[in-house]
C-alpha cells in the first residue's frame, strides 16, 4: 500500500482521482510489457554489436552458422522491432490511453495474454533465424508460426485499447490518443496483409518495402510522436502550440506517409511511376513533420531550463529534435540524386538507427522514466546513472550516426566511380565501422546502466519515493 | 455526434492505408503480372533451388543486391555489371532477393563476372584467400577438414577437394566441399542475366 494515502486526499479532485484509477487498472500489464521490452533491448543490442564488430574482425565468431553476420543482423533487427519497440510502444499507449480517457483499462486479460504470446513469437522467431529458419525478407524474416503468435498479441492487444477508447470518460480527444488509436488499427492490418504470401518477383519486393517503411508509418513513429505530444507539454506545464497544427499534422501524416516504402528501391527494376509516386510522397512528408516540429519545439521554448531537473523530458526532448533531423533526412534521401550515392550504402543504417534509436528509443526511455514511478510509487533509485544512461547513449548514437554518415557517404561516391575499384569502396568504410562499433559499446554501457535501475525498480529494491507523483502533476497541471 | 466524428475518423485511417496498399502493391503486381518472363531466363533446377534456399539462410541479402542500376545511375554500366535489370528476370524469384546494400558487389550477374567453381568454394571457404581486404564472413560448416589421401582417394568418393592456399589451409588438412557447397555455388553460377531484353523499364 501506498503510504501516502493517508495524508493525501484523493477525492479533493475527480480529475487527480481518476488519474490513480486508470495507473492502478494498468499497473500490471504496463510493467509486463516493459519488462519484456528492457529484456528485448539488452538482446538486441547484443546481437547489434556482435554484427558490428563483424565488420571489424570478419573471422570473429566465423565458425559458428547461429553467429555469422546473415544471421546475427535480422536477429537484432527483430529483436529490437517487434521486441523492444513493439513492447514498449505496447506498455506506452496502455498507459497513455487509460491516463486520456480517465478510465481504468478494460480486458486486463486480454493485455497480459498479448504480452505472453508476443514474446513466445519474438522468442520463437529468434530462434527461427538464428537456426537459418528465415524468410528471407527484410523485416518479414520471422517464420509462420511467430507470425501467428504476433498476429495473435496484436489483435488482443489492439482489442483492449480500442475497447478502453469506447469506455472513456472525457470528450475531447488529445492528439497523442488519434496517434494511438489509428496506430492499433493500423498495425495488425499491416502486419497480417503484409505477410500474406500473395506476391513475387518484384511485386514482392514492392510489398516488402512497403511493409518495412510502413512499419514506421503506422507503428514506430505515431507512437513516438504521442508520446512526446503528452510528455513534452506534460512535464513542463504548458499546452502545445498549436491544436490546429496538430490536426494538419495527424492527417497528412496518414495520407503521406503511407507511400513512403517504395524509395527503398530506387534505381530498381520496377516501374518508375511507382518509384517517383513514393519520391513525391516522401518530400511531402515535409508538412507533416514540419508541423510537428513546430509543436513540439515552440512548446518547448523558454523552458529548457526544466531539462535540467526532468530526466524523461531531457530524453523525449532529444528524440523529438532527431524525429525533425531524421525526417528531413529522409525526404532528402529519397530524392534520386542523393540516392544515387547514399543508397546501397552505410548512409541508410545510419539514417535508420537516427530514427529507431535517436528519435524513437530515446522517447521511449524518457515515457518508461516518467510512467514507473507512477505506477509503483516508487523512485527511480540511483539518479546519477539516470545521467549515466543519458550521457552514453547520446554520445554514442551520435558516434554511430556520424560515423556511418560519412563513412556511407564516401562508400557511395567510391562506389559510383568507375576508376576505382569495388574493394576501395569496402577499404574506405572500415575507420568508420570502427568508430560505429565504439558507439554500439557506450549505446551497450548506457543500457546496462538503465537495466540495473530498472531491475531494482521493478524489485522494489530503490529508495521510497516521498513525494506523491499527483501532488507534483497538480502543481504542474496546465489546466 | 461523437459517434460520427469517431466514425469518421477511423473510416480516413483505414483508408489512408489502404490506399497506400493499393497504390504500392496491388496497382503495380496488376501491372507487373501481365510481364512475362524475360526470354532467356531459364528456371531454377533443383539444385540451383537449394543452393538459393542456403543462400537466403546464411543472410548473403545483407551486403548483396540483386539489381543493376541503368547508365546514367551509379557507375553499374560502366563496371561490366550487365544491363539494367527488368521485371521480367525475376519472375522465378521467391523470396524476392533485390536487396538494398552493397557492402559487397551486385551478384545478379556473378556467374558472368566469375565463372569459376573453385574460385568461389575458395571464397566461400575463406573469402579473404581469394580478395584480401574483403569484410565477408566465412562460412566453414560449409565444408569438411579431412586427412590428406590421394587424389584418387576423393576421386573414387566423390568428394571435392577445394585448392585453397595453403596458408589459410588448417595444417596437414584437406577442405572437402559438402553438397551444400556445392548447391550455394549452383546458385551463384546460375545468376547470369546478361541475355538480351526487348523490353525497358
Amino acid at each position: 500500500m501506498n503510504p501516502d494515502q493517508e495524508t493525501f486526499n484523493i477525492n479533493e479532485s475527480p480529475e487527480l482521482s481518476s488519474r490513480i484509477l486508470a495507473d492502478a487498472s494498468v499497473s500490471g500489464p504496463v510493467i509486463a510489457f516493459f519488462t519484456s521490452a528492457v529484456f528485448w533491448l539488452l538482446i538486441g543490442t547484443v546481437f547489434g554489436l556482435i554484427a558490428s564488430i563483424k565488420f571489424n574482425f570478419p573471422d570473429w565468431l566465423g565458425a559458428t552458422p547461429a553467429l555469422t553476420f546473415g544471421r546475427v543482423r535480422p536477429a537484432h533487427l527483430n529483436a529490437v522491432i517487434y521486441g523492444w519497440a513493439s513492447m514498449s510502444i505496447a506498455g506506452c499507449y496502455i498507459w497513455l490511453t487509460a491516463r486520456l480517457c480517465r478510465t481504468e483499462v478494460v480486458w486486463p486479460k486480454f493485455l497480459y495474454i498479448s504480452a505472453l504470446l508476443w514474446n513466445l513469437g519474438v522468442v520463437y522467431g529468434i530462434i527461427s533465424i538464428l537456426n537459418g529458419h528465415s524468410q528471407g525478407m527484410e523485416w518479414l524474416e520471422f517464420p509462420r508460426a511467430a507470425v501467428y503468435l504476433i498476429t495473435a498479441a496484436a489483435v488482443c492487444f489492439s482489442l483492449s485499447i480500442l475497447r478502453t477508447f469506447q469506455m472513456r470518460q472525457v470528450k475531447h480527444i488529445y492528439v497523442s490518443l488519434w496517434y494511438i488509436l489509428a496506430s492499433v488499427i493500423w498495425f495488425p492490418i499491416l502486419y497480417v496483409v503484409a505477410n500474406l504470401p500473395l506476391y513475387s518477383g518484384v511485386t514482392q519486393a514492392a510489398a516488402n518495402w512497403w511493409f518495412a517503411h510502413n512499419l514506421l508509418t503506422v507503428w514506430v513513429t505515431p507512437a513516438g510522436l504521442a508520446a512526446a505530444y503528452y510528455f513534452i507539454p506534460k512535464v513542463i506545464g504548458r499546452p502545445i502550440h498549436s491544436y490546429y497544427l496538430s490536426l494538419l499534422g495527424f492527417w497528412t501524416f496518414a495520407l503521406f506517409y503511407n507511400w513512403n516504402g517504395i524509395h527503398h528501391l530506387v534505381g530498381g527494376p520496377l516501374p518508375t511511376w511507382l518509384i517517383t509516386t513514393s519520391i513525391v510522397a516522401s518530400v511531402l512528408m515535409f508538412i507533416p513533420v514540419i508541423t510537428v516540429a513546430i509543436n513540439h519545439h515552440l512548446t518547448m521554448v523558454g523552458h529548457f531550463g526544466k531539462l535540467k531537473y526532468s530526466p524523461a523530458l531531457r530524453f523525449v526532448v532529444f528524440g523529438a529534435m532527431c524525429y525533425t533531423a531524421v525526417s528531413f533526412q529522409g525526404s532528402i534521401e529519397a530524392l534520386r540524386s542523393f540516392s544515387e550515392v547514399a543508397h546501397f550504402t552505410h548512409y541508410t543504417i545510419g539514417h535508420a538507427h537516427l530514427g529507431l534509436y535517436a528519435f524513437f528509443t530515446m522517447i521511449l526511455f524518457g515515457a518508461i522514466y516518467y510512467i514507473m514511478p507512477r505506477l509503483l510509487k516508487w523512485e527511480w533509485p540511483y539518479p546519477v546513472l539516470i545521467k549515466f544512461h543519458f550521457w552514453l547513449v547520446a554520445t554514442g548514437v551520435t558516434l554511430y550516426v556520424v560515423s556511418m554518415t560519412i563513412g556511407g557517404l564516401l562508400q557511395g561516391f567510391y562506389m559510383n566511380d568507375a576508376s576505382r575499384t569495388f574493394m576501395d569502396s569496402v577499404q574506405v568504410t572500415k575507420p568508420y565501422l570502427f568508430a560505429r562499433s565504439i558507439g554500439g559499446v557506450l549505446i551497450l554501457m548506457g543500457h546496462l546502466f538503465f537495466i540495473y535501475i530498472f531491475t531494482l525498480m521493478v524489485t522494489r529494491k530503490g529508495a521510497i519515493r516521498r513525494t506523491p507523483p499527483w501532488r507534483e502533476e497538480a502543481e504542474a497541471s496546465p489546466r | 455526434m461523437m459517434y460520427i466524428r469517431a466514425s469518421i475518423f477511423f473510416l480516413g485511417v483505414l483508408a489512408a492505408l489502404f490506399l497506400g496498399w493499393a497504390g504500392l502493391t496491388l496497382i503495380p503486381g496488376i501491372q507487373i503480372r501481365e510481364i512475362k518472363p524475360a526470354s532467356g531466363l531459364q528456371p531454377y533446377t533443383d539444385q540451383q533451388l537449394h543452393g538459393r534456399a542456403i543462400y537466403v539462410r546464411e543472410g548473403c541479402i545483407y551486403c548483396h543486391s540483386q539489381q543493376t542500376r541503368p547508365e546514367g545511375f551509379g557507375a553499374d554500366q560502366k563496371r561490366g555489371w550487365g544491363r539494367p535489370s527488368v521485371p521480367g528476370d525475376y519472375v522465378y524469384d521467391r523470396p524476392h532477393l533485390l536487396g538494398t546494400m552493397r557492402t559487397g558487389p551486385d551478384l545478379f550477374n556473378i556467374a558472368a563476372r566469375q565463372p569459376s567453381e573453385d574460385w568461389h568454394l575458395i571464397h566461400l571457404y575463406n573469402p579473404r584467400a581469394t580478395s584480401p581486404g574483403s569484410l565477408m564472413p566465412p562460412y566453414p560448416w560449409l565444408f569438411k577438414e579431412d586427412e590428406v589421401f590421394s587424389k584418387e582417394v576423393y576421386a573414387a568418393r566423390g568428394e571435392r577437394v577445394i585448392p585453397v592456399p595453403e596458408e589459410f589451409a588448417p595444417k596437414g588438412k584437406v577442405i572437402i566441399a559438402t553438397q551444400e557447397a556445392l548447391d550455394l555455388v549452383a546458385y551463384l553460377l546460375s545468376l547470369n542475366h546478361t541475355y538480351p531484353v526487348e523490353e525497358e523499364r
